[in-house]
């Protein structure tokens, strides 16, 4: 259950954002999660109404977008979305120097505050 | 008033996580952050692991816990000195945790810290500890599929141990089978099949430990 820690993290960076901007209260936090890691959305929905109890984002909204794992080969520059499974090898030349363009993101993209 | 942040979630463990590896590097210590389920044999593999390294090497252990101190005790009874962390239901350890541990320790003293995380096949594999490798331990009881069922973890092991190996003709564990999943999520990471209380396949797995230890102690000398 390591989304509370998440949500721990995401509300603690929202409320330092609202306040370095002199708001009082959150009204949205969007963030985006990659779908490498072990983030499920349903649990970070369900642990960030436990989280923002009680603070100015009580009432905020966590609007999470998930991306695509994304990979390109080195040898051959071809790039490909894939699934958990078909990311370390590539399809077009075989090759195994790869580097992941996205999938892996934890990150806060904006807040919406008054 | 919509505003812009543009930050990572784990911004703050990533910070610490850093801090972490750059004072290991400084030191030229070789963590290891060693990742398995609950009763894979972390505890055995890492007392095995000793046993092959301690004459070239310099090792101390972090052992992870939700609760009590049985595994440090284990550690130390093996003349290792271990720092024991509480996480108190936490079900992974974060780099703050390694930081307080590893003031207890004197890193000039030492070429290989071991900690051994929370058992736990998920959530270990989302926190960098600012260690040097993760590493994973499947045992062949938990079975073949569990490539299938928890793949980040072996997508950010660099290296697999695969425990328990002498009990394959008791399980039903299609060994095939699991090397192709393993491949197919990590292209790179070596297979090391290992029965850690006989000792049996555990040099094949410390040489390639000594080896990335060395690397640390090289590029901390230049």
């Amino acid at each position: 259950m390591h989304e509370l820690g998440i949500a721990e993290g995401i509300l603690s960076a929202a409320i330092k954002g609202a306040e370095d901007a002199g708001a009082t209260r959150i009204n949205e936090v969007v963030v985006t999660i990659g779908v490498l890691t072990e983030v499920m959305e349903d649990a970070l929905q369900f642990a960030w109404e436990a989280a923002r109890e009680g603070t100015m984002a009580g009432q905020a909204v966590l609007d999470v977008t998930m991306v695509d794992a994304r990979t390109r080969c080195a040898d051959c520059g071809h790039e490909w979305v894939h699934d958990r499974y078909s990311g370390a090898q590539c399809p077009s030349c075989s090759g195994y120097i790869l580097t992941l363009l996205t999938g892996r993101e934890l990150k806060i993209d904006s807040i919406d505050i008054d | 008033m919509k505003v812009d942040i543009e930050q990572k979630i784990l911004a703050a463990n990533d910070e610490l996580a850093a801090a972490n590896r750059t004072r290991f590097a400084g030191h030229g210590v070789f963590v290891l952050d060693l990742m398995a389920s609950p009763g894979a044999g972390k505890t055995s593999t890492i007392l095995a692991t000793i046993d092959a390294l301690r004459d070239r090497y310099s090792i101390a252990v972090i052992e992870g816990d939700i609760a009590s101190k049985v595994d440090a005790e284990k550690v130390r009874a093996h003349g290792i000195p271990a720092v024991q962390i509480n996480t108190g239901g936490a079900c992974h350890l974060e780099s703050a945790m390694i930081q307080r541990a590893v003031d207890t320790l004197d890193l000039d003293e030492l070429d290989l810290i071991i900690i051994e995380n929370v058992g736990n096949l998920v959530c270990p594999s989302d926190f960098d500890l600012g260690e040097s490798a993760k590493v994973m331990i499947l045992s062949v009881p938990e079975g073949h599929d569990k490539p299938y069922k928890y793949p980040n973890i072996f997508q950010v092991s660099e290296a697999v141990i695969l425990n328990k190996y002498d009990t394959m003709g008791v399980f039903d564990f299609d060994e095939a089978e699991f090397r192709g999943v393993v491949r197919s999520l990590n292209g790179t990471a070596p297979i090391f099949p290992i029965a850690a209380t006989k000792g049996e396949g555990v040099a094949e797995w410390a040489e390639w430990l000594a080896g990335r230890i060395e690397a640390a102690k090289a590029s901390a000398v230049g």
